[in-house]
């Protein structure tokens, strides 16, 4: 029966012939969807439709996080304006893929509660709708007002809209209203035809992220191109992404402190931060690891001195920044501030299909590098770190947590990578897809859980590329997590989750 | 007209000093002790930028908060000499003469129309609102403590009352004029003059919308502000009798400490949750107020 409904693919691995998935009528569809959402274990990672000229496709991934499979379903519509029953009533957490699909092809999802705008693509369905209209939800009263913030903020941080309705300095209803960023990247990739040109443009999906971005990207390409790299390459690749991680969550730290204006943990993270990014540029030339991971090979595959140069940097830098964390999570002052504020609840991280540390702070263990694992990941032996109150405190918390996790994964990655044969290859920009063929790929950014996944043509070209970051999810998670607080904490709330503008937007 | 003097001159360092022990104390070298002045002449040399919904008010307040200032400062007395403004109850108006300032901040950021003014000016005005007790039962303690109600005589009878228990109320005394400026100067753990996040602001807020020459007015203002209450911190710590050479280095040396002891207090803790402020304020009435209560029992007038 399962053979009729929906295919089965692993993370990374190889593609399925795009006609081995089933196009279900959308009823089936729909139950199939519910029944296996209905479960825990599982998760929509990416729901999305492309244009087959006469008609459209649904593809729709779910992700098991118990047996580590991810289930392809699949229906087709004829692109003629008839409205679909929406799933987010039975399953909330499809609610931004159907916002999305709706927004890119006009398609009406019957029932959906908050059908509006995501992010303004040039060739959306409705073009009159633009920012200026955006359908801001309102509420009437007497005592209530609204406070705009942005697009444009003070500070060197991204556009985006928020918009508060307050009663005094209690927040009631926050609404997010991002698209800023729009640059068409998803499109891009899919036209690109050069693998060195896609690479540049995944790793610039989110500057912050670019190792975790241009991975997925990577992996799919080697994937769709029916190829595996050879060991060093993959713990390699484990390392830098566990780089990233410890520098983001440490330069975090230093925000967070900032926002709460403790000078002391701000400028001591920074300096931190500091020296593990440079260790990163010491290793590949740039300090967010651009450039570093690349199909099939490595222009700077690790050497001797280099793993020893990481190992002496972390050391030193996870000895310091476990002292400066001692400091700051005993101090009053600080966790005044932190506990109990913008508390996202188990439940409603549930609902909303939160990923990566917002689910994690909130005692969902949700991990890829643990459900689906990648890389050399899938030989190793992760313990995701999860926390269970949910609040900014959790997730400062998990961060320091991680960092040190994080070391501990390096260090082993590193013995790992000692005893592992050493081949040397340079990168393969001519790898040939398969076509006619479809795959995923997942990797676990800082931020959690990023998915790439593309369908090629009967030429082997890309025909669509799917990105989607995890801050898709978790800006909702925001959201909820500031109502009831007050104004004033919403600085602290957000710097705590620091969800991506671009990533969101593409 | 030396206390007059002299608080200029400290002011001009106040900041500076700040900022370097901030500096300091988080492992940097931090910029020179003049540089907050040196970016005021930068400020000052450059126009003004006006809001098309701003009106009189908007451009008005900077004046008249560094005017309610400099007046503030008259009031207040050096070493031996009487200030140059001088009278039965002048503490009153010190008090009004700072609020007055205050008051035409506020109605100048409600005068932009913009809603990060607004939250600010509520902010303000309510904090401000619950300071005020703390001063004034201050202040009358210290006028039951020397039987007088003017500044002048206040601080020139404060050591020579005889009483015992002066090393008290002159530690209380400090301990809550460094609270109030704290409060009143907008720093941590009331408000953080360093943040760029406008829902979280207080009195940065308010003056969002301020440019060049005016900014720069509202800056002055600010400097002379703390260098004001220096002078009272002071005023408890030296008897007036001194020989006035001495005390014009202590005064210097007294407002170099206040300055380090702001930065040292901002460098190693974080602010409050906006909601603690009140309490925090208010607990600082409630010091006041037990002083007060202790000094009608001394004094007998208590039955």
């Amino acid at each position: 029966m399962n053979q009729h409904t929906y295919t089965e693919v692993n993370n990374g691995s190889a593609p399925v012939p795009v006609r081995s998935t089933p196009v279900l009528s959308y009823g089936h569809f729909y139950d199939e969807v519910t029944k296996l959402l209905g479960s825990a274990s599982n998760h929509c990672i990416s729901y999305y439709c492309h244009d087959l000229s006469d008609r459209l496709k649904f593809i729709c991934c779910i992700a098991d996080d118990e047996t580590g499979s991810i289930k392809v379903l699949s229906h087709e519509k004829k692109a003629d304006g008839t409205p679909l029953r929406s799933l987010t009533v039975d399953c909330p957490s499809v609610h931004i893929f159907e916002r999305e699909i709706h927004e890119n092809f006009g398609v009406v999802f019957e029932g959906h509660p908050w059908l509006k705008p995501v992010r303004y693509p040039h060739d959306r369905a409705d073009r009159l709708s633009v920012m200026d209209n955006y359908p801001f939800y309102i509420i009437d009263g007497e005592e209530l007002h609204e406070v705009g913030v942005g697009p444009v903020h003070a500070g060197v941080i991204e556009p985006g809209h928020f918009r508060f309705i307050c009663n005094g300095e209690k927040v009631l209803h926050l609404e997010i209203q991002l698209g800023y960023q729009h640059r068409g990247v998803e499109r891009m990739l899919a036209e690109k035809s050069e693998a060195l040109q896609r690479c540049i443009l995944a790793e610039n999906i989110a500057g912050d992220t670019a190792t975790g971005h241009n991975l997925a990207h990577v992996q799919l390409i080697e994937s769709l191109a029916g190829i595996e790299v050879y060991e060093a390459l993959q713990i390699e690749r484990c390392i830098a992404l566990e780089m990233e991680r410890i520098a983001v969550h440490i330069g975090d730290t230093a925000a967070l402190c900032g926002d709460v204006a403790y000078q002391l943990g701000q400028v001591t993270c920074e300096a931190l931060r500091t020296m593990v990014i440079n260790t990163t540029q010491s290793w590949c030339g740039n300090r967010f690891g651009k450039g570093l991971i690349r199909p099939g090979g490595s222009n700077y595959p690790l050497t001797g001195e280099m793993a020893d140069e990481i190992l002496g940097n972390l050391a030193d830098v996870e000895r310091r920044y476990s002292n400066v964390t001692d400091c700051i999570y005993s101090l009053p002052s600080v966790l005044g501030r932190f506990e109990d504020i913008g508390t996202v609840t188990r439940q409603q991280a549930t609902e909303i299909g939160a990923v990566g540390m917002t689910a994690r702070t909130c005692g969902i263990m949700r991990d890829t590098r643990k459900t689906h694992p990648f890389q050399h990941y899938k030989n190793f032996q992760i313990d995701p770190v999860t926390l269970e109150t949910g609040d900014v405190l959790a997730r400062g918390m998990l961060r320091a947590l991680e960092v040190k996790a994080s070391a501990g994964i390096i260090r082993g990655l590193i013995d790992a990578w000692r005893k592992a044969e050493k081949t040397v290859g340079k990168p393969d920009y001519d790898l040939r897809l398969i076509p006619d063929s479809f795959a995923v790929s997942m990797t676990e950014g800082w931020r959690g859980e990023i998915c790439h996944t593309a369908v090629t043509d009967s030429m082997g070209n890309i025909s669509h590329y799917k990105v989607k970051d995890p801050s898709l999810h978790n800006w909702l998670a925001l959201a909820l997590a500031v109502r009831n607080q007050e104004i004033s904490d919403f600085p602290v709330c957000n710097k705590s989750f620091n969800l991506s503008y671009c990533g969101h937007d593409l | 007209m030396a206390g007059f003097v002299l608080i200029v001159i400290a002011a001009f360092f106040f900041p500076g000093i700040i900022l370097r022990t901030k500096s300091i104390a988080s492992g940097r070298k931090g910029p020179g002790i003049l540089q907050p002045v040196k970016d005021i002449i930068v400020l000052l040399k450059k126009g003004s930028v006006f809001s098309t919904t701003t009106g009189l008010i908007f451009q008005i307040a900077p004046a008249v908060t560094l005017v309610s200032v400099i007046c503030a400062m008259l009031l207040l007395p050096f070493a031996e000499q009487r200030a140059l403004l001088s009278f039965e109850g002048d503490f009153v108006l010190f008090a009004y003469l700072l609020a007055l300032g205050k008051f035409f901040t506020v109605i100048a950021a409600l005068d932009t129309g913009s809603s990060f003014e607004g939250m600010g000016a509520s902010r303000e005005a309510f904090f401000s609102l619950l300071v005020e007790p703390a001063f004034f039962i201050l202040l009358a303690t210290f006028a039951m403590f020397t039987g007088y109600t003017s500044f002048s005589v206040i601080f020139n009878q404060f050591f020579i009352t005889g009483n015992d228990y002066v090393m008290i109320y002159s530690i209380i005394g400090v301990y809550l004029f460094i609270q109030i400026a704290m409060v009143e100067n907008s720093r941590v753990p009331i408000d953080d003059p360093k943040t760029h996040l406008e829902l979280t602001m207080i009195h940065e807020v308010m003056i969002l919308d301020y440019s060049g020459f005016d900014k720069a007015l509202i800056h002055i203002g600010t400097y002379l502000k703390f260098a004001l209450y220096g002078s009272l911190i002071y005023n408890l710590i030296v008897p007036a009798g001194w020989n006035i050479f001495l005390q014009t280095g202590l005064f210097l040396a007294v407002q170099a400490f206040f300055a380090v002891v702001i930065g040292l207090a901002e460098s190693f803790r974080a602010r409050n949750k906006m909601n603690k402020n009140p309490k925090f304020i208010l607990t600082l009435s409630a010091i006041a107020w037990i002083a007060f209560t202790v000094i009608l029992i001394l004094t007998d007038k208590l039955v």
